[in-house]
Order: C-alpha cells, then structure tokens, then sequence
C-alpha cells in the first residue's frame, strides 16, 4: 500500500492506492491520519480510487481513522470508491456513516 | 438427494502467519476458476475466505506461527465446500456480534465472519474429532458454472 498526501483548498487528500489488508499494513492509513491530526490538519479526503484490494481489517481502519478524525471535531471523507469497495460498505451499513464523492472538486468544496 | 461426489480436492497447510494469506487466496482463485465460477464470485469467496484464515490465525490460533491453520477445498457436483481449521477453542456464534448494530457500527473489528456469511451460502463452525475448530463454508454451483474437468 501507497499513501501519498496533497493540499487542495485547505483540504488534505490522501491519494491511496494497492492494497489495504492486514498483510499490507493496513494501520498505515490510521497512523498517517493521526500525524494529520497532530499537525492541525483536521479536513481530509480519502482517496480510495486506486485500491486494488480491502479486507475487513482496511474497513475497519477506514472506521477507525473516521472516529479518530470525528472525535477531534474534524471531518473525514471517501473520494472514488471502487464498486467492491461500495458494495463491502454497503453490506456493513457504512456507506450510512462516510460522506462519499465520485468527484474531487465536489468533494473538497463540500468541506467548506 | 444431493450428489455429494468429490470431483476435486486439494489440501492446503500453512502456518499462523498472515504472510500466508495471499497463498491461501491465490488457491482460493485457482480453485473457484477451474471449477467455472464467474469472476465476481471468485473475488467474494476469496476474500471470504482470507478473512476465515485471518480468524484462524488471529483468534483461534493465537497468532502463534508455530500452530497450523488446515484447509481443504473440495469440488462436490453441487457445490464447493472449503474448511478452515484452527487449534482454537471454538466459536459461540450466538455471541458474535452483528457488526451493522449502531453499537457496533463504529468498531474497527467484528466484520470478518460476517463477511463470510454475507458471500458464501452455508457456513457452520464445528469440533473436528482430533480437537480444535472447524469452520466450514460452501459456494453452490449454479447452472452455467458448471466446469467437471
């Protein structure tokens, strides 16, 4: 897994791509939204577009790192979702807890 | 009655270690294609599969490298019956919480089995007579799949 990070409008993006599994190191993306958070930046889109692969283990970082972000009162949300992906939180009712987009420029504006 | 005959089997050993899992899925893949699955079928049980494997190593065997995980997958007429054995204690299902409940919406664990039981068509945990834990899952075929080479 790849996780690299970029500012769009005051907005965080965290472009993510390969796998996010157990095996993969799926904590990464926990421990790269708490340095986020340690350095003031609380507005961070999540870009999933490039992710080849999620488990059980990546959703629940995915849930993690959206309790991290929401309990520090920032906000956290899902850019370009594959459709495994959608549907993986659909089953689990997540799409109900994520604020997701299909489109960057709508995404970001969303935070303001 | 259901023709319960084996046309394929294959036996997979690997220790508790999740460098494992991408073994076990790759003949997970293998298996399901050749036995004529449609490729989002693969891709489900696959995972419903690592996350089986990933319980095993994790909850059932302690993550301890030196403890077996065992699967066999068996191609019947019907139906695919994969098993994955654990050294572990077992599984109170009635205890496994439903991942999807408010309460548990917001836990980063507990979705595993319930993934396996979103994707496969039958899953049951069982003791197996030499001890430990068994958690069987199937896949049945549907007409079109069918793939007996």
């Amino acid at each position: 897994m790849k996780i690299e990070t970029r500012t769009v409008n005051g907005v965080t993006v965290l472009d993510v791509s390969g796998k996010i599994t157990l095996a993969e190191g799926s904590v990464d993306i926990r421990k790269s939204v708490r340095d986020l958070m340690d350095s003031g930046r609380d507005q961070i889109l999540l870009n999933l577009g490039d992710v080849k692969y999620i488990d059980s283990s990546g959703i629940g970082e995915l849930v993690s790192s959206f309790t991290t972000v929401t309990n520090k009162g920032g906000k956290l949300k899902l850019l370009n979702l594959t459709l495994k992906i959608r549907e993986l939180l659909a089953i689990t009712k997540l799409l109900t807890v994520f604020e997701c987009f299909d489109d960057e420029g709508e995404a970001v504006k969303s935070f303001s | 009655m259901v023709n319960q005959e084996i046309i394929s089997e294959i036996h997979l050993t690997v220790f508790s270690d999740i460098k494992y899992l991408d073994v076990v899925q790759c003949v997970s893949d293998s298996f399901f294609n050749l036995a004529g699955f449609e490729e989002d079928d693969v891709y489900w049980v696959g995972l419903s599969i690592r996350e089986a494997v990933t319980n095993a190593i994790l909850h059932g065997n302690k993550n301890n490298s030196r403890i077996p995980v065992i699967l066999s997958f068996k191609h019947r007429t019907d139906r695919l019956v994969v098993t994955v054995t654990d050294q572990g204690e077992g599984v109170d299902e009635s205890r496994l919480p439903d991942p999807r409940d408010p309460e548990n919406l917001f836990k980063p664990g507990g979705r595993g089995i319930f993934l396996v039981k979103s994707f496969m068509d039958n899953v049951f945990f069982s003791t197996p007579d030499g001890g430990g834990n068994e958690l069987v899952m199937e896949k049945f075929i549907k007409e079109g799949e069918k793939n007996e080479d």
